[in-house]
């Protein structure tokens, strides 16, 4: 087993594919030298500049490119360097990517792999640092995924490459360089199951991506206190493992779910529907999402400082479930 | 704050008398001078973030804006500080935003790739490359409908040049005939990679012509070249001809952001470019015209940095803006 980088798990991961099967193809700007962030670093040195194709900045034609390239065969991995530009490439997506195996009876499939990086980090202001995974929600055909660990990052992106649909791999800028275990050539983790990282009786915290840090460091401090935390990492968003969650919830009886895109409309609201569907008698509190303030993201360090959840939000949420007060 | 108001460049008629050039030449500095010390405060981490310079850029700045008028409008990318002073941003705002202050531009709440300065007419930046095309052609129509003669101007760079707003924006300008100047920065990169690995069409100003749009290529770190094409541009945009675009050949001397290590770049390359360094370039036509004295040219720079280190000092002691204040403004 070696310590990999979140950063390094993916680079790993998707190697990893692309020497297995030679129809995986790499997409997007600047990605034969490594990209902004290094992610594709050396791929192209070992496989070809072929496989790893620069573009030119063309998101929205590039998508439908990748989408064509996959409706013939290859398994693109297309990446968009700041999930903030995937607006441009929206159309492809969600009117092609998304629907052409339904709209098709099945004819169609589109193995295509969209890469992604999102969150707040560095101060970059409201263009490169937005959490834009719910829109994707909404769009059936596309699956999203966004893993928290470099052992996720890395089998989750093996698993993306090789599903038939369309799968949007949200990564999280703020997580490249943590480091931690990751198993060598890791696959076949179940991709739409939930992990429960820490078992716990008092309150369940779903967290997602970079948020899971907070999560479980919450959980670690109530802890002290007797308070007891099980800290669910989502992991897939679509599909979404609602039995974990119900499951878990059945045993606490209380949830609050913690993200970094803004509240309104986020995946909070998407996981209270669905658990509430199974389990609202077993609750004893109303759901709680902590999420980011219903604003774009500023780009001034003390504001985007407290714009993100952190360790004490979680914490003041979870007291807060206990509490039995209303918000 | 006093010397602020001075470092705020009122638009100059157009002219080609000594006195003009001689400012054209102050204005050049302002902007190298900010930059440079936006570069020392960023090393010294006392801006943070994510910064595109434009230093080696200045003459088209300078040179476009120039010939503007106070009411016309400019929008830029994500390289744009030198656009924002070339319009008449004031340093001392303009140096609070990249620093985050509440007495910021923008209260601290765009920063350096989001700059807006409404009041001189820089309407605003962007993060997202080709982003501001088109809203500069609906500035330009809006310009039109008012009748008052105004034109709109955005600014852009070779990468621009390939998405796909940008080409649909020519074609409805050019359809249009909207009073809208394109000026491209082509610098030869985007991010790590050259034009040629981008395009076939190594001069933006042939999509123009495909386009039915009047076009000019010119040598962008020559102040005067970029003056007279944009000169042209602005008549005709004035004068209801339509569109122009103004293909300006130039080069970034900083990497792509502050900390670029730039391994794509052959320092001989760099040095190159250097030797075309627009400011000292124009220094020497002005030498040559005898437009102002040695100890004038000199009292440029200092001048300049005098005022950029006063904004500076505006900018660091300037209060943090307030927690709530991420909540408002989100609507209007
Ligand atoms: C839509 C979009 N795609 C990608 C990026 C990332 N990016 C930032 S600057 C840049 C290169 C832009 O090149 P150019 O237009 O020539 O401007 P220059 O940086 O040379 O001034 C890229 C790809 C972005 N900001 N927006
Ligand atoms: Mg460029």
């Amino acid at each position: 087993m070696a310590e990999l980088s979140y950063l390094e798990a993916i680079r790993s991961g998707l190697l990893a594919e692309m020497r297995e099967d030679s129809s995986v193809y790499v997409f997007g700007e600047d990605v034969a030298l490594g990209g902004p962030f290094g992610v594709t670093q050396g791929i192209a040195e070992e496989l070809g500049v072929h496989r790893v194709v620069n573009t030119p900045i063309s998101e929205g034609t590039v998508m439908g490119v990748a989408i064509g390239a996959a409706l013939s065969g290859l398994r693109p991995v297309v990446e968009i360097m700041f999930v903030d530009f995937i607006t441009l490439a929206m159309d492809q997506l969600v009117n092609h990517a998304a629907k052409l195996h339904y709209m098709s009876g099945g004819q169609l499939r589109v193995p295509l792999t969209v890469r992604v990086q999102c969150g707040v980090q560095g101060n970059m202001g409201a263009h490169h640092s937005q959490s834009l995974e719910s829109w994707f929600l909404h769009v059936p055909g596309l699956k999203v995924v966004m893993p928290s660990n470099p052992a996720d990052a890395e089998s989750l992106m093996r698993d993306a490459i090789r599903d038939d649909n369309p799968v949007l791999f949200v990564e999280h800028r703020g997580l490249y360089f943590s480091r931690a275990e990751a198993p060598a050539g890791g696959s076949g983790l179940a991709m739409d199951r939930a992990a429960v990282l820490r078992t716990g009786a008092d309150v369940t915290v779903a967290a997602l991506s970079r948020m899971v840090v907070p999560a479980l460091e919450a959980a670690e401090a109530l802890a002290g206190e007797g308070i007891s935390v099980e800290v669910v990492d989502l992991r897939s968003l679509v599909p979404l493992d609602v039995d974990t969650l119900v499951e878990s919830v059945r045993k606490t009886s209380r949830l609050v779910v913690v993200h970094e895109a803004v509240e309104q409309g986020g995946v909070g609201a998407e996981v209270a529907a669905r658990v509430q569907e199974e389990a609202l008698y077993y609750l004893d509190s109303p759901i709680l999402r902590v999420a980011a303030p219903n604003a774009p993201v500023p780009c001034t360090p003390p504001l985007e400082s407290s714009f993100v959840p952190d360790r004490e939000r979680v914490i003041e949420a979870v007291r807060h479930a206990l509490s039995g007060q209303p918000t | 704050m006093k010397a602020a108001r001075q470092g705020r460049a009122k638009a100059p008629r157009r002219g080609d008398g000594n006195r003009e050039l001689v400012e054209l030449h102050r204005r050049m500095w302002l902007i190298r001078a900010f930059e440079e010390k936006v570069s020392a405060l960023y090393a010294a981490r006392e801006i943070v973030g994510l910064l595109h310079l434009g230093i080696g850029q200045e003459a088209v700045a300078v040179g476009v804006c120039s010939l503007l008028d106070a009411d016309d409008v400019v929008y830029g990318g994500h390289r744009s500080h030198g656009h924002a002073i070339a319009k008449g941003a004031d340093l001392n705002r303009l140096m609070a935003e990249l620093a985050g202050r509440a007495t910021g531009y923008c209260c601290g709440k765009g920063g350096s790739m989001h700059v807006v300065a409404a009041e001189t007419g820089f309407v605003t930046a962007s993060g997202v490359v080709g982003g501001t095309v088109p809203l500069a052609l609906g500035a330009a129509f809006a310009a039109r409908e008012k009748g008052a003669g105004r034109v709109a101007v955005v600014f852009f760079g070779d990468g621009a040049g390939q998405t796909g707003p940008f080409h649909e924006s020519l074609n409805i300008a050019s359809l249009w005939g909207l009073p809208v100047i394109f000026v491209c920065e082509n610098n030869g990169y985007a991010e790590f990679t050259p034009l040629s690995a981008h395009t076939k069409v190594e001069r933006l100003a042939r999509h123009a012509e495909t386009y039915g749009i009047p076009s000019a290529t010119v040598d962008g770190n020559d102040i005067l070249a970029v003056r007279k094409a944009m000169g042209r541009a602005v008549d005709n945009a004035r004068a209801g001809k339509g569109p122009t675009f103004v293909e300006c050949l130039t080069y970034r001397l900083r990497g792509h952001y502050e900390g670029d290590p730039g391994k794509y770049r052959e320092l001989s390359q760099l040095a190159d470019w250097k030797k075309k360094d627009p400011i000292a370039r124009f220094e020497r036509v002005l030498k040559r015209r005898r437009a102002a004295s040695a100890r004038e040219f000199e009292k440029a720079e200092s001048d300049a940095r005098a005022l950029v280190e006063e904004a500076a000092e505006f900018a660091l002691s300037a209060p943090w803006p307030e927690p709530e204040e991420t909540g408002t403004q989100v609507y209007a």
